[in-house]
């Protein structure tokens, strides 16, 4: 491959990228400040950062789908323009988004095909894509539709559509927030082997540890600014955590756990079918979590708990009422509304067009949970007898969110859409925590979330269960789960397995869970 | 060396340009048409004056417009509200021939009852048929998930047969020489006429009633966010706790509704009785309407005198240029597709993809 050759060339060459002065403004923002980067081929290069400190603003520029505001980027030494991605992929930059855009009813191949352009079109593809992903230890098969595929297996595809380019520069969005300790591994096997032959990869990741075993260098970022550029290899996660927030990461403290008080969720061999031929069944799921007490739900992405969100949300409603009890209420034929009257909040794991709406502004965005309830500091409703909407009253409540959670945002009112991943999702846990709800169903809390407001999200969580209240937390990142956890359950194929003491476990253990250990036991039960 | 062209979305789509592409679909259209009327062999300034600018000289045709505006808009709000919804309703038609069969049964079946209640009556059964024969695609969607697109389509060509056969059989005038009409409505089964002896008639009250309600509806309650939400993200409205069930219900009984009573308003104003033809495709070209005009009612109240004019400028040039009227359908047809083409490339820009390899000039595949 092209790679080949560049790593045979000596290494005073320029480097292969190089950002001189870049800035970025959107009106008085300055989301990149005076940027400076050099990246080397055969290297992987750590862009580290809050959410919010410009990291994607500046990978945007690079490939081309943003425009700097002014300075250059240097390619192999000379100046370019990058006006478009298409003229990022000319140039050899490819990049791995964090949300893939795939065709779920379509095969592999044929989604690669239809994002290739005509010449990388023509030939055996099927052939191409299976020689290329056996090359790098990408298992894929060209003819399996999508829909059947993991997320991990969906990310393959991704990177197999850039490997078809010959990408000298693999830019990479946080590839493993949507994988298995397993499934990251081989991801980083893949990318070793890619530098090995010269290629280059600008790597976004919030987790340390991973950077810390697998990057040359790493850039850090914090508010538009370069802060720090180091060797990972000598750096400590805490002291790479340190430079990206600036003061000390706060350990979240436990607190001392209350006596469990009254069970607040209970969920008594709950079967619900899929509505979708994608979907999983959820299988006589049993579940009780007490007030003060946080109940987490482990398990590898696509094993029901989107499902399990639907079906205690009430966005998917049973029609036994029994079969959920909120708040001492039976609940399950209840809608999402009725259920929020009561006393329960909800917040999805998907942030852009499930707990938000992208184009809205965030004051809209209060209207969309909190339409049927009234403000708990002043009962005032935002909704009036006659349907009207008190505007006035959603952007006092979005200013109160905004100040007590810490949204960083560039205007008062933004639309939903221009906010970084990380302080959309506070907004989202502020406008749901701020009720104070007596039950609080959360999934993924810190999904691509940076460190600091991961910590801040996790203990605000785990007050509100100090408070009082019932949480039931569905999260696939292990140190998260023991970080939050009283009790904890395993979900696997719609199985949820019995919950247990978080104490009790270990890592080890629930790896085993997460592979269907228990999913045999369940069975024998519900026959 | 063989290309294509290829669509691709824009990263910042200009907001102002939302608004002023229905002035370049206009500008486009008036271009457009002046070249086919240099093809036809016709003054073409001569002919677009005629076209556009002579309906407006008159006080007559002034009425005119206004008349043939009112049901355009009438219809063209509801359909906004549904295709903000993302529920297409395109046999706005047909509702509003079952509308004027639905109200025409008052002063066909009971002549002798002069009421202002009459009247009344006559209105909400126009609206209740509109909205009934826009139930049919709304329970069909909801319940076999059948696409409303072909549903309320073809339903327009169950009304027009029906609507033919009741004015030929039934409800034909039994004093009326064989010819395919009903009695000729009477008194408090007419609109009055609201300005001296024209042909406005009280039927206008109602449209602006229904454009100043449905802005206030969109823009002020919280009805209307939940449109918004179901239209413009359906996961986040099932999370906001709206149904989309209610969602088709509701957006297709109100717009069935008011192409309904559009309908019983052109029986019982311009047109005076029952007849095989009352409407000249009013429900098709209100959705012309409805998109010029944004989605917004107040847009629709604009985009309906302009579709008005097209109207009677098509009338005009047969008159004076012997052209057939058919040039109406032309502009009309013109007009959509400027505006959704505007729309598109506002959103997306065009390029153009050569077949030369220009990416593997470099190295090739091992």
């Amino acid at each position: 491959m092209e790679c080949k050759i560049v790593s045979l060339h000596s290494t005073h060459e320029p480097p292969l990228l190089e950002v001189k002065n870049l800035v970025k403004q959107f009106g008085n923002l300055t989301a990149n400040d005076h940027i400076n980067l050099h990246i080397q081929g055969s290297r992987i290069h750590a862009l580290l950062g809050e959410n919010g400190a410009g990291k994607s603003t500046l990978v945007k520029m690079v490939y081309g789908a943003l425009q700097p505001t002014s300075g250059e980027i240097l390619w192999q030494g000379e100046r370019v323009i990058v006006d478009s991605p298409a003229r990022a992929r000319e140039l050899g930059i490819g990049m791995v988004f964090q949300h893939f855009s795939l065709f779920e009813a379509l095969t592999v191949a044929e989604n690669i095909s239809l994002a290739l352009p005509a010449n990388l079109r023509e030939g055996n593809l099927e052939q191409r894509i299976s020689e290329l992903s056996h090359d790098y230890g990408l298992t894929l098969q060209p003819d399996a539709l999508v829909a059947d595929l993991s997320v991990g297996q969906r990310q393959r595809i991704e990177i197999v559509r850039c490997l078809l380019q010959q990408p000298r520069l693999l830019i990479m969005d946080e590839p493993t927030a949507v994988l298995t300790p397993q499934e990251a591994q081989s991801l980083f096997t893949t990318l070793q082997r890619l530098t090995s032959e010269g290629c280059a990869v600008l790597y976004i990741s919030h987790r340390l540890e991973e950077v810390k075993q697998i990057c040359h260098g790493a850039t850090i970022l914090r508010h538009g600014k370069i802060v720090a550029s180091v060797d990972p290899q000598i750096e400590t996660a805490a002291s790479l955590a340190q430079m990206m927030v600036g003061a000390e990461v706060h350990a979240v403290s436990h607190g001392t756990v209350a006596a469990s008080g009254q069970p607040l969720i209970i969920a008594e061999q709950f079967s619900q079918a899929a509505d979708t031929p994608f979907g999983v069944d959820l299988k006589a799921v049993n579940l009780q979590v007490r007030a003060g007490e946080i109940l987490a739900i482990a398990g590898v992405a696509g094993n029901g708990q989107s499902e399990l969100f639907a079906a205690l949300s009430g966005e998917q409603t049973n029609n036994k009422p029994q079969a959920i009890n909120m708040c001492g209420q039976a609940c399950g034929h209840l809608g999402i509304t009725q259920r929020r009257r009561i006393g329960a909040a909800f917040i999805p794991e998907e942030r852009m067009g499930h707990s938000a709406v992208a184009n809205f502004s965030l004051s809209d965005n209060i209207i969309l949970s909190r339409h049927s309830l009234r403000d708990n500091h002043d009962q005032q409703s935002l909704v009036g007898r006659s349907g009207t909407i008190n505007y006035t009253l959603a952007r006092d409540i979005n200013m109160h969110i905004g100040k007590v959670y810490d949204v960083r945002k560039g205007q008062p009112d933004p639309e939903a859409g221009s906010l970084s991943g990380g302080n959309l999702q506070k907004f989202v846990m502020g406008r749901e925590l701020d009720r104070r709800p007596k039950v609080l169903v959360v999934n993924q809390p810190t999904w691509g979330v940076d460190a600091g407001a991961a910590a801040l999200i996790r203990q605000a969580l785990i007050d509100l269960a100090r408070s009082g209240s019932a949480l039931i937390v569905i999260s696939q990142d292990l140190d998260e789960i023991f970080e939050l956890a009283d009790q904890i359950a395993v979900i696997s194929r719609g199985y949820l397995s019995p919950a247990q003491p978080a104490q009790s476990l270990s890592a080890e253990q629930i790896g085993l869970l997460m592979a269907g250990a228990h999913e045999t036991s369940t069975q024998a039960q519900t026959l | 060396m063989s290309a294509k062209i290829i669509l691709e979305k824009r990263h910042n789509a200009s907001p102002m340009m939302r608004y002023l592409s229905p002035l370049l679909a206009i500008g486009l259209t008036v271009i457009a048409g002046g070249l086919i009327f240099l093809a036809m062999g016709q003054p073409p300034l001569k002919a677009l004056y005629l076209y556009f600018i002579d309906p407006l000289t008159s006080i007559w045709s002034l009425q005119e417009l206004v008349v043939k505006a009112s049901p355009l808009i009438l219809i063209g709000c509801g359909l906004a509200v549904a295709f903000r919804a993302n529920i297409w309703n395109i046999g706005a038609e047909g509702q509003l021939l079952i509308g004027a069969l639905f109200g025409s049964s008052i002063p066909i079946l009971f002549g002798d009852w002069q009421s202002p209640l009459a009247l009344v009556c006559m209105l909400l059964l126009g609206a209740l048929g509109g909205a009934l024969f826009g139930a049919i695609p709304a329970l069909l969607k909801n319940r076999f998930r059948v696409n409303e697109i072909l549903t309320s389509l073809m339903l327009v060509y169950v009304a027009q047969l029906l609507l033919d056969w009741m004015v030929r059989g039934p409800w034909r005038d039994p004093h009326g020489y064989n010819f395919p009409k009903s009695v000729s409505f009477e008194g408090w089964h007419q609109l009055p006429i609201i300005i001296g002896n024209g042909r406005v008639h009280m039927g206008i009250i109602l449209v602006i009633l229904a454009v100043v309600i449905l802005y206030w509806m969109m823009t002020k309650t919280i009805k209307g966010f939940e449109i918004r939400v179901i239209g413009g993200a359906p996961r986040a409205g099932a999370f906001a706790g709206f149904s989309q069930t209610r969602m088709v219900w509701f957006c297709l009984l109100l717009s069935g509704a008011l192409a309904g009573l559009a309908g019983i308003i052109e029986v019982a104003g311009p047109v005076g009785q029952l007849q095989p033809s009352i409407s000249p495709n009013y429900g098709f070209t209100a959705i012309i309407v409805a998109f010029l005009g944004r989605l917004n009612s107040i847009g629709v109240m604009m985009a309906g005198l302009l579709l008005a004019v097209s109207y009677l400028g098509g009338e005009g040039v047969q008159i004076e240029l012997g052209i057939s009227d058919k040039t109406t359908h032309v502009f009309q047809g013109m007009l959509l597709f400027f505006i959704l083409m505007c729309d598109t490339l506002i959103y997306y820009r065009l390029r153009l993809l050569s077949s030369m390899p220009k990416l593997t000039q470099g190295g090739s595949l091992p």
